[in-house]
């Protein structure tokens, strides 16, 4: 089969764009439309463009870690997030907010490590699966 | 508005349910995904439905007069990620089906309640496996 | 502190993931995990014993408006004998579970698994509960599936398909009870409830949740998938879903009927005693057709769970507290008994009674672990099942159902038939198929001690039938009195 050479190209710009998105969604997500999840499936959109473009394989070699290990590292990332307020003294999963608010970042707090926990979590897990879908064929 | 919400809600539940009495799985799947598109509309419906309202309550006067419920739309995100989660399986499982049984068709599953001769399946999944 | 039922299954599936690859460091994490939850859960139970109804509300949230967690004495009986099992069947999966299923993420599936569950048992918010369910039930699903035969893999498309309907229909359910009374909180929901003055559309709630619930837990018409896909999958997994998938669909709808529908109880009430009856009837009818081990004794899961629906149908404390019973009773004889039917298959290489035969002669030890917990089940005194059928039928003479009561001895009898027919062809007859004659394999002693050890703990829950009954007892009048549940969720009633 002879494959398009559109697709590659505007790849090979399109995926970092996407990419910048989605942190710009996670970090927007708060108080606005965006969040961890849809953050992930943007980016995780973006990995799975290049491996449709490239190969699977090539994507295999572009992740740092195993997708599973992605998706314990978000879920992880999450969980931790619960426990911080356990540390002060208030129940599990409070929210709390640092008081002044850091400069590109704004302001941020448990809630905002929780959505990035998601983020991550959704990369790994769409990847995970779609990945296993490519395999087989 | 709210009355033609409920007859989409209704519509879809009706479509949904019409597909997941058909013989196809993939067709029984998208019954499935229908049912749960009905199932967030009424969720949907549960608050009732304004426009540019926001989901604030003042502290002194407390609950106005118009004020747009966010639970439900919180409570259907959160079903639509899940139903996310569920298509994701089920679609593997399907596709785990037909590789394994070589049919779409719910009607020749019956191995589960008449033992069926699947030997020869099976010792072909063993050569594929070696 | 009773946030951790929930916290701990998820810190150690989330390790567990990081030695995918290390089957012995999965497998002893598994252990200690379920090791660690079983204490958590004894001090949770002995918490609740002692000071009543503990509550949580979830990141600081005030009650109505926040997730709340409640343990009352019924969860907390819940808790602590689903983590006792849960306990023994990670120690039975070390030569329970072939190497495959282990390295394709069995273990972390069965934490998931336990985080839905205690989630279910522990949560005080209706769409909390749904969401618990999910995680429970999407587990499920893998581990019902990992493995590929064929006819597993049929199995599970039935049992996904019926229960994501289910979980359609409680999702809608939910929706409608928001659109009522604007809560989902199921103390304040138990409130507004009250005051509802439709209660045409509580009923309709009410049958909704029934049926959705129904299929989750297999009550009569409703419970077609689980004899086509309960005895698929390797026996661990079977006896993993028996004790805990159906049991917390059962613990949901007693929760439900006490706490949110209390006043429904002529219209409900009656379906649910009618359908008890016939899920009990039915239950035992399909395994006395059957000859395959695994196979008769999902029947007679769904045999069983008609009884403990047959205590809610009638709605009297002594009914819930022997259906509370019932639930702790079943939970252990049944795992006993799909447990020592996993491990004659392992020796005999077989779960057909056509097949098996001659166990008794040379293992006396592995019939008893058999024996035991079948008569145990058939309801014979000194054994739980007997004290358990005894406190149902007396709740019933009280309550002068005579009809349901004749049903559930001659269902009582039929059951120790089947349960003699197994004994018969397995154990006392010898074998009928020369290829299966082979007495020499040796059971792993991974298998042997969780068995022994639940059929001990099967036959002391007969033996100190009182006290734990008392302990019922107090649990089911704390569901039959929801203030005490209202009063500690939000604080003094308003």
């Amino acid at each position: 089969m002879q494959r398009s050479i559109i697709l590659p190209v505007a790849t090979r710009y399109l995926m970092p764009l996407m990419l910048v998105f989605s942190i710009f969604l996670l970090l927007r997500g708060h108080n606005e439309v965006g969040g961890g999840f849809v953050g992930g499936l943007v980016a995780a959109s973006a990995l799975m463009l290049y491996a449709i473009s490239t190969s699977p394989s090539a994507l295999w070699k572009l992740l740092p870690l195993d997708p599973r290990f992605i998706a314990a590292i978000g879920l992880f990332i999450s969980l931790f997030s619960g426990f911080i307020p356990l540390f002060y003294g208030k129940p599990f999963m409070t929210g709390m907010w640092i008081e002044t608010p850091l400069p590109v970042l704004g302001k941020i707090g448990t809630p905002t490590l929780f959505d990035v926990g998601v983020y991550v979590l959704v990369i790994g897990v769409v990847v995970w699966i779609l990945l296993e879908f490519a395999e087989d064929e | 508005m709210l009355f033609l919400m409920a007859i989409a809600a209704g519509v879809l539940f009706a479509v949904g349910i019409f597909m997941i009495l058909r013989r196809s799985m993939v067709k029984v799947l998208v019954g499935i995904l229908l049912l749960g598109y009905a199932a967030n509309l009424l969720l949907f419906n549960a608050a009732p439905l304004m426009r540019g309202v926001p989901p604030l309550i003042d502290p002194v006067m407390g609950v106005p007069a118009d004020y747009a419920d966010p639970v439900p739309q919180a409570l259907i995100l959160t079903a639509i990620v899940i139903s996310f989660g569920v298509t994701a399986f089920a679609v593997v499982l399907i596709r785990r089906v037909y590789a394994v049984t070589g049919t779409g068709d719910l009607d020749n599953m019956h191995c589960t309640d008449i033992p069926c001769e699947s030997e020869e399946i099976l010792s072909d999944l063993e050569d594929e496996i070696k | 502190m009773i946030i951790y039922p929930i916290l701990i299954p998820l810190l150690f599936a989330i390790i567990i993931v990081f030695f995918w690859e290390n089957q012995r460091v999965k497998r002893a994490l598994s252990i200690i995990s379920t090791g660690l939850l079983m204490v958590v859960n004894i001090n949770i139970f002995l918490l609740v014993y002692r000071e009543g109804i503990q509550v949580v509300q979830v990141g600081d949230w005030p009650a109505p408006f926040g997730i709340s967690l409640v343990v009352d004495l019924f969860s907390a009986i819940m808790l602590l004998t689903t983590s006792i099992v849960a306990f023994l069947l990670a120690i039975y999966s070390v030569s329970g579970i072939d190497l495959a299923r282990r390295k394709y993420g069995y273990f972390p599936l069965f934490q998931f698994l336990l985080m839905g569950v205690n989630g279910s048992l522990v949560t005080g918010d209706l769409f909390n509960l749904y969401v618990w369910f999910e995680v429970m039930l999407m587990s499920s699903f893998v581990l019902i599936a990992l493995g590929g035969e064929r006819t597993q893999i049929e199995g599970a498309v039935k049992y996904v398909i019926l229960n994501l309907l289910a979980s359609t229909l409680f999702l809608s359910a939910i929706g409608l009870t928001y659109n009522l009374a604007g809560t989902l909180n199921m103390a304040d929901l138990a409130l507004r409830l009250q005051a509802v003055q439709s209660s045409g559309q509580v009923t309709v709630i009410a049958v909704l949740f029934l049926v959705a619930f129904g299929i989750k837990s297999a009550i009569f018409p409703l419970f077609f998938w689980l004899p086509a896909s309960y005895h698929t999958p390797p026996v661990t997994v079977t006896a993993l879903f028996s004790a805990l998938l159906t049991k917390v669909g059962m613990y949901t709808l007693i929760r439900f009927f006490t706490l949110l529908f209390p006043f429904e109880s002529e219209y409900t009430h009656t379906i649910i005693l009618i359908s008890a009856g016939f899920t009990m009837l039915t239950g035992v009818l399909g395994a006395a057709s059957q000859t395959d081990i695994r196979r008769l004794l999902s029947f007679h899961i769904i045999s069983q769970i008609g009884y403990i629906f047959m205590g809610l149908g009638l709605f009297t404390e002594y009914a819930i507290a022997a259906s509370i019973y019932f639930l702790v009773h079943i939970i252990l004889a049944k795992t006993a008994l799909f447990l020592s039917a996993g491990m004659v298959e392992s020796i005999q290489g077989s779960f057909d009674l056509k097949k098996l035969g001659g166990l008794y002669k040379n293992r006396v030890g592995l019939s008893m672990l058999f024996l035991l917990p079948a008569l145990s089940v058939a309801g014979l005194p000194p054994f739980s099942g007997f004290f358990a059928k005894l406190g149902l039928i007396i709740a019933g003479l009280e309550s002068k159902q005579y009809f349901i009561i004749g049903l559930a001895l001659v269902v009582s009898l039929m059951t120790l038939f089947s349960m003699t027919k197994v004994w018969n062809e397995a154990y006392w007859k010898p074998p009928k198929d020369p290829k299966y004659l082979d007495q020499h394999n040796q059971v792993s002693v991974w298998r042997w001690v969780p068995v022994i050890i639940i059929v001990v703990l099967s036959v002391l829950l007969g033996l100190l039938a009182n006290p734990i009954f008392e302990v019922c007892q107090m649990a089911a009048a704390q569901l039959m009195d929801p203030t005490q549940y209202i009063r500690a969720v939000l604080g003094a009633v308003r």
